[in-house]
């Protein structure tokens, strides 16, 4: 990745988020709207493995391992070379391959704008969600007081 | 020492078929699915997910449903399974002050910027068995919606870290590497990050007894929780082929911030500390609080030696308490007892008729002394 500039890497990371938190259902649909006459090659085979989660001492100091959490990785290469990457939680092979094509797509000017559009709707969806969910838990909100003192 | 038997095939395969008949149970009530275990008995895929020391529902649903509701069966088949799979790598340290909340609450401050909230708890319930469950269907009230804001919920400890009255963690060294228990076996005494490690997957039974004994003497820590929170946090991973860091989902995680008491003094490096809250910390896979603090208080109690502490109680003692603390090696040795050991056993007997003998031989030992006597 070198010479790619940040803001780059970052819209790629934005995609690749999108991806990694939809239904996979959604993914292939997308795939197949966009890369119908499209010959995609596995890079390597898609896999399933372990990836082990960190954390920090206290929140903030130095690293230490968690445990682990099952990964499917997929990478893939369009027609003119284009190389595409996921990594997901999960063992879901299928949506990791999908995300993967979708990376690759994302890379070429061409259809990056086709990939943007299409995660649209589900970047809408997903945020929909977690907006529900953080309201039910905003109702749980709770001010405690202290009695004896009779103040607050 | 057990000695290996043959035979019993016949026998072991019609044990694990009515196994399997039992597991089923009645026939005429449908079958559990794996997707029902992970949505309604979803503490119980928690636990499984942080013992069997692998984030994955449904793999932990699964485990839970082959296993009968055994946890422990299942943190074992999941700890199988784990061995089976290629390590990709480690991720990036997960950044719990981000946290998507969904409950947080501190016994120590009241007025915390982003509030205390309260989330899905089984606190202030009254643990009244709600007999509306066991009637067919489970209708439920939709959640109420409050307002989300995007207030910032930092760690409690960042808050009052300003006045050096709360311990800092000293700023990492990215260079250091990281304990990793599952490549390289403990040798005592071990370093911070590989007992926490050990006791994110340790029993929950364990180590909630251990904690307790802390509270009750054994090692007294004078806690206070200083914040608990619960909730969603992203996981990244720098595959070597893309040299950045790919979002690869969320994980929940439960976060323990435990706060105790120290009067100062020398550190056993030599190091002199003022008198302020020292720190343990607790944090485990999916929800669990009970978990959560049993890993800080023990986490803190296990530092009495960095502290210069007198160690007099089980829960200081680190090869006391993260050798017995994994449940599927103790299950593992436990349990083994229970195989053939008759080899052993007529030893044992062989050696015990010999004594036996020896004994009824010599005279009884009253009669003895009154021989004594009389010369």
């Amino acid at each position: 990745m070198d010479g790619m500039e940040a803001e780059t890497v970052k819209a790629r990371q934005a995609a690749m988020r999108i991806c990694a938190n939809a239904p996979r259902g959604e993914l292939e649909a997308l795939v197949s709207d966009l890369v119908s006459d499209e010959t995609v090659s596995d890079l390597r085979p898609t896999e399933k493995g372990l990836v082990m989660l960190r954390g920090r001492i206290g929140g903030e100091g130095a690293p230490f391992n968690v445990g682990e959490a099952s990964v499917s990785r997929a990478a893939v290469s369009l027609s003119d070379g284009t190389a595409g990457f996921a990594y997901h939680l999960g063992r879901d092979g299928q949506k990791a391959r999908a995300a993967a094509i979708l990376d690759a797509l994302w890379q070429r000017p061409t259809t990056r704008s086709q990939v943007e559009k299409g995660l649209a709707p589900i970047a809408e969806r997903l945020a929909a969600k977690a907006k529900r969910e953080a309201e039910h838990t905003a109702a749980t909100r709770v001010e405690f007081f202290t009695m004896t003192r009779g103040d607050n | 020492m057990y000695v290996a038997v043959k035979g019993g095939e016949k026998a072991i395969d019609n044990a694990h078929r009515l196994l399997a008949s039992k597991r089923r149970g009645d026939t005429s009530l449908p079958a559990i699915s794996t997707a029902q275990i992970a949505e309604q008995l979803a503490l119980g895929v928690d636990r499984v997910m942080a013992e069997g020391s692998l984030y994955d529902r449904s793999l932990a649903s699964l485990a839970i449903r082959q296993s009968r509701g055994d946890l422990i069966e299942a943190i074992f088949l999941v700890r199988a399974f784990r061995t089976t799979l290629p390590r990709f790598g480690a991720s990036e340290p997960v950044d719990t002050g981000r946290m998507q909340i969904r409950r947080r609450v501190s016994a120590t401050f009241k007025d915390l910027p982003g509030g205390q909230i309260l989330g899905p708890t089984f606190d202030y319930t009254h643990r009244l068995l709600d007999f509306a469950l066991e009637a067919a269907g489970d209708e439920t009230a939709e959640p109420a919606i409050g307002t989300a804001s995007d207030e910032a919920t930092p760690r409690v400890v960042d808050l009052v870290g300003e006045e050096g009255l709360i311990e800092r963690e000293p700023a990492p060294d990215p260079d250091a590497p990281v304990g990793d228990i599952t490549r390289t076996p403990l040798e005592f005494p071990t370093e911070r990050d590989q007992r926490l490690q050990v006791l994110a997957r340790g029993d929950e039974g364990f180590l909630l007894g251990l904690a307790y004994s802390t509270q009750r003497g054994f090692g007294r820590t004078h806690p206070f929780v200083g914040e608990i929170r619960f909730g969603a946090v992203e996981v990244e991973f720098v595959p070597e082929e893309l040299g950045f860091a790919v979002p690869m989902g969320t994980v929940e995680l439960t976060e323990c911030q435990m706060v105790n008491q120290f009067h100062g003094g020398q550190k056993a490096g030599g190091e002199s500390v003022p008198p302020q809250f020292t720190r343990g910390y607790g944090l485990v896979f999916g929800q669990s609080e009970r978990k959560a603090m049993s890993m800080a208080l023990v986490d803190r109690s296990l530092r009495a030696a960095e502290f210069a502490e007198q160690q007099s109680a089980p829960a200081q003692d680190q090869e006391f308490v993260l050798s017995h603390c994994d449940n599927v090696q103790a299950t593992g040795f436990v349990e083994h007892l229970k195989l053939p050991h008759y080899v052993d056993f007529q030893a044992e007997l062989g050696l015990l008729r010999t004594l036996r003998q020896e004994y009824e031989a010599a005279p009884a030992p009253a009669e003895e002394a009154m021989r004594e006597a009389a010369e």
